[in-house]
């Protein structure tokens, strides 16, 4: 079972390790790149992602603001992943 | 110092099996980039490459040779053969003493380590064939090449990513301008077309899904490909003595290291190639023609590289062609610049600028004259090709009409 809560929790803590800082310092309104992300950080934090939660991301490296997946902030990334996780599991709600 | 020409060529790519076919369709703007017929092909995310079709290395070789030579080896042995064979030279005596064998690649005999980890991690076998590691290891190629036609000076592989080739042909530039040499073979040959060299670059989500579209606001990413090409470079006096064919003159090189970043290219990295390479040969921006493009189909690349083409060449990169090949042959690695350098020649001796393909619509960060998609006649003298590589390690061999 994987509830909304769930998700958020382990984004933030996916973004945490890959920014190399606690994750009480990450919240919904962080940006990746203000965080010390770079695009590097955010394909192997994606990486993470995909193996977390056992999806599948769509994500383009060379223009990831057309990339069906938001990554303007850590919020924007837990909607996104909450999403992709309802519609590869076929279901309405996360949990 | 010496003056270095190339006085033999032969490959083997996606867009044709010898240097011919290879240069017919790039001024017909061929695009070879297709569907990957390759084993577990279902399992990969990218599944498009441009591939070498309907080969059979058994028309080629016999068995004792497949046993020890892979994929790649096979490649350089075959666009050697017709680059020594242009040329006209046998080596032997003093002669072979001061030849050898320079060559780029990138994963060397990648199809090789794919094959038998398969067999001992997947299928759990405990056994694998006796000639693995001569088969697999990045000097194979150079070695056989030496082998075959008794080079017997200085040989070895370099391998810096993507400007792999580059740096080889500019490593045997240097060797034969300096006198240390007198011919050296030299060029590149990558075949990462397997399941694990294919997974391996999916991880990065730089590759397209559906082609490569340099420089065009469209660009969806790189598309790989495969492949060898392979030159005779000699000593310009001696070509000459002897009434050989020159195909153009290898006028300058010049390499750089970015210092920054493992993937992220640098402006200034690649400024100090261009420019390096220019004063190496003498030559002033105002005499390139032509230059064939890194131009992978990446956000980073084209941006860069075309920024960095700009502040080089100032009001001059208006007036200069520029064009990716890649949109073609696809990015063939450690042997992509040995393949374009085949461009270049085209552009200097044949008096053709290949384009690039697959274009679609302008990217004002990219605003030079790629010559979108259909070739053009233009007298070129003088020619440059870049080549970038991860790891922030730039070569860019600069070329003369002869």
């Amino acid at each position: 079972m994987t509830t909304k809560h769930d998700i958020r929790a382990r984004v933030h803590e996916i973004v945490a390790d890959q920014a190399m800082i606690d994750t009480t310092d990450v919240s919904d309104a962080s940006v990746p790149a203000d965080l010390g992300v770079d695009s590097m950080g955010l394909v192997e934090a994606i990486f993470a992602i995909e193996e977390a939660f056992d999806i599948q991301v769509p994500f383009n490296a060379n223009e990831p603001a057309k990339s069906d997946f938001d990554v303007s902030s850590v919020g924007a990334i837990v909607e996104a992943v909450t999403r992709l996780v309802c519609e590869q599991r076929g279901v309405t709600d996360p949990s | 110092m010496r003056r270095v020409v190339i006085t033999g060529a032969g490959t083997i790519n996606a867009l044709g099996i010898d240097v011919a076919s290879t240069m017919a369709a790039m001024r017909e703007g061929h695009c070879a980039i297709g569907d990957l017929d390759i084993r577990d092909a279902d399992r990969l995310t990218i599944r498009i490459g441009a591939q070498v079709r309907d080969y059979d290395e058994s028309a080629h070789f016999n068995r004792q040779q497949i046993a020890l030579f892979d994929r790649y080896t096979q490649f350089a042995l075959l666009a050697a053969g017709q680059a020594l064979a242009q040329s006209g030279l046998a080596f032997s005596g003093e002669l072979a003493a001061r030849s050898g064998v320079i060559l780029g690649t990138s994963g060397g005999g990648l199809n090789t380590q794919d094959e038998n980890y398969r067999v001992v991690y997947e299928e759990g076998k405990n056994r694998v064939h006796p000639f693995v590691v001569p088969k697999l290891m990045n000097n194979a190629a150079a070695a056989h090449l030496s082998m075959e036609y008794n080079l017997k000076g200085p040989s070895f592989t370099v391998a810096t990513a993507c400007a792999s080739s580059n740096h080889a042909i500019g490593q045997a530039f240097q060797f034969v301008r300096s006198g240390m040499a007198d011919v050296m073979v030299t060029g590149g040959a990558e075949a990462m077309l397997c399941f694990g060299g294919v997974k391996a670059w999916e991880g990065l989500r730089v590759m397209s899904r559906d082609t490569c579209r340099p420089f065009c606001a469209t660009r969806s990413g790189m598309v790989q490909g495969e492949g060898a090409g392979i030159f005779v470079l000699e000593e310009y006096e001696r070509a000459r003595a002897r009434g050989a064919e020159i195909l153009a003159e290898v006028a300058g090189v010049a390499m750089t290291s970015d210092a920054s970043d493992i993937v992220m290219p640098s402006r200034q990295g690649a400024e100090r190639a261009m420019a390096g390479a220019l004063r190496d040969a003498s030559m002033t921006p105002s005499d390139i023609g032509y230059i064939n493009a890194h131009g992978t189909g990446t956000a980073a690349n084209d941006k860069t590289e075309s920024a960095a083409v700009a502040h080089v060449f100032g009001p001059h990169a208006d007036r200069l062609a520029i064009s990716s090949t890649k949109s073609m042959h696809g990015h063939c690695i450690g042997a992509t610049g040995a393949i374009e350098l085949l461009a270049c020649i085209m552009a200097l001796r044949d008096g053709v600028i290949p384009p690039t393909a697959n274009w679609r619509e302008p990217d004002p960060e990219c605003a030079l004259d790629i010559v979108p998609n259909t070739a053009r006649e233009a007298v070129v003298r003088a020619s440059l090709s870049n080549a970038f590589a991860f790891g922030g390690m730039n070569a860019v061999l600069a070329l003369r009409a002869v």
